[in-house]
């Protein structure tokens, strides 16, 4: 499902000197339907980076990031947006909201977005704030000032709520009591059941040990590290 | 598909200065574009060539009419732009005042867009404001008063009903939210979201606010001195620019 070949991506920071800093060469990566795999390595050693150029966050400077039958790598915003949509969801560390809008309607939207009827996706949407712990009384109300728990929940549920073929997670466990943790390791595993292929950093290495079937160690892509 | 709009190699230039260059682009159906840069950069003069306001010097702007597919709206007849102007397009000006009619009442200048479409039956148009302006949460007992009496944020929803109100498929928007207290702005924000994804609406957004466009934009173009320096999804420009002007930009911001 996910297939990164050979990627690179360097920065270059014009406003401090313009050096060009390379941060990934040769990364390799597959990812089959029902599989999760973990990225490890040192901090910087590049593992948010790797899955930003696969959402298409960050540019990749060469190589080819398959996710599906597109290549993110080299396709134009338009496709990108519609993988997004369709295929590929992303459960960043920070949830990034517009305010003034529902924690419901935020957690609805991927749903609403892909056609589903508003009464079935609110539906779906309150019972997954149900299933995190979100308590009722909270749900008319924006996520912007929740507590960084619930924010992280609210993430979670939200991208969580259409059933993507492919999923990334970036620390999804973090700041979660041992009750929520285990519900989000459950939720993953049932991606997993559902044919999804998932791809996780997790700081958190019993959650990563449970739920995850491989890890790949990005520091041998890390220019400068590589063994 | 089709684009609803096609922009290739635009150019206007004010005497020998350049207003905007070497403009390219295509925008799909549904799809919103947000245009940032510093002041002077050339945003509005793109975005009035687009809208028909202002006359390019060179190039095409191709619209997906629904009669005769794309066509080049540069070159069609004054009333037929014209026409595009009052049906498929919508202006959305930074000062509402210039994009209402100050002296007559709110039901007024949202029915008064209506009549330009040949609505004619009073009741009609009478409902059909005061359905709009609900939509942009003015009250049914304010439909009499004029935009005087308006907020600054009143006055820029009203503005927003009255573009709005003939199902328009290409919305263009000069600092939609420029002026307004950050509340407000948040307000108007999630109404456009909603009016976007509701009609499907495509839409180019010129804005000073990484802010607005991190959450409005699909697409993202930076202008500067009046080119279009560095395009791409809004999330990677803002998270990854690759021109320096853009890295100074995203950088001078607290947070996106
Ligand atoms: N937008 C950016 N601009 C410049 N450099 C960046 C950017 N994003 C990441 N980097 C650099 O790329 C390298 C990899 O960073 P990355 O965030 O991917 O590390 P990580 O493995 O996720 O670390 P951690 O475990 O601390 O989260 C670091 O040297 C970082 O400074
Ligand atoms: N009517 C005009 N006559 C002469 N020069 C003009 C005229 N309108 C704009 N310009 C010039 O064209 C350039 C682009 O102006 P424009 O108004 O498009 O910038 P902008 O990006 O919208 O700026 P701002 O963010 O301040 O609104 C500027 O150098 C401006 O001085
Ligand atoms: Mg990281
Ligand atoms: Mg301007």
């Amino acid at each position: 499902m996910i297939f990164v070949e050979n990627v690179s991506k360097s920065f270059v920071l014009h406003n401090q000197g313009a050096a060009e800093i390379p941060v990934m060469q040769g990364a390799s990566l597959r990812v089959a339907a029902g599989e999760c795999v973990s990225l490890v390595g040192a901090s910087g050693a590049g593992k948010s980076t790797l899955m930003r150029m696969i959402y298409g966050n960050y540019l990749t400077a060469s190589g080819r990031i398959m996710v599906g039958d597109l290549d993110v790598a080299s396709a134009p915003p338009r496709e990108i947006i519609r993988l997004r949509r369709e295929t590929l969801g992303y459960v960043s560390q920070f949830l990034r909201v517009v305010p003034r809008v529902s924690t419901l309607d935020v957690v609805a939207e991927p749903l609403l977005s892909t056609g589903t009827a508003r009464d079935d996706a609110m539906a779906q949407a309150e019972a997954l704030l149900r299933r995190l712990n979100i308590p009722k009384r909270l749900w008319a109300l924006s996520p912007t000032t929740f507590s960084g728990g619930e924010q992280q929940r609210v993430n979670i549920a939200r991208g969580f709520a259409f059933p993507y073929p492919a999923l990334l997670l970036d620390e999804p466990t973090a700041s979660l009591d041992p009750t929520n943790r285990a519900t989000v390791l459950a939720m993953i595993e049932e991606a997993k059941a559902r044919g999804a292929a998932l791809i996780g950093i997790f700081h958190d290495h019993a959650a990563r040990d449970a739920v995850c079937d491989r890890q790949l160690d990005v520091t041998q892509f890390t220019p400068g590290l590589a063994a | 598909m089709t684009p609803l709009l096609q922009v290739e190699n635009l150019a206007k230039f004010y005497g020998h200065r350049i207003g905007c260059t070497d403009v390219s682009f295509d925008l799909f159906p549904g799809e919103v574009m947000g245009i940032v840069g510093e002041s002077g950069s050339g945003k509005s003069t793109l975005l009035n060539c687009l809208a028909g306001h202002l006359t390019p010097d060179r190039g095409a702007v191709r619209f997906d009419t629904r009669a005769e597919g794309l066509k080049d709206t540069i070159t069609m007849s004054e009333p037929e732009r014209r026409m595009l102007g009052r049906t498929d397009w919508a202006f959305v000006h930074q000062h509402a005042r210039d994009g209402l009619r100050m002296n007559v009442s709110a039901g007024g200048n949202v029915g008064e867009r209506l009549m330009a479409v040949n609505a004619r039956h009073y009741g009609n148009i009478r409902a059909e404001a005061i359905d709009w302006l609900g939509r942009v949460e003015i009250t049914q007992d304010r439909i009499d008063e004029r935009p005087t009496a308006f907020s600054g944020g009143m006055q820029q929803r009203l503005q927003i009903a009255r573009n709005l109100v003939t199902g328009p498929r290409l919305v263009f928007m000069d600092e939609p939210t420029g002026g307004l207290d950050v509340s407000v702005q948040a307000r108007l924000l999630d109404l456009l979201r909603s009016l976007v994804r509701e009609m499907n609406l495509s839409a180019i957004i010129v804005t000073h606010d990484l802010a607005v466009v991190r959450l409005l934009a699909d697409r993202l173009m930076v202008m500067k001195d009046g080119h279009v320096i560095e395009t791409g999804l809004t999330d990677q420009v803002l998270d990854d620019p690759q021109q320096a002007y853009t890295q100074l930009l995203v950088s001078s911001v607290l947070q996106v």
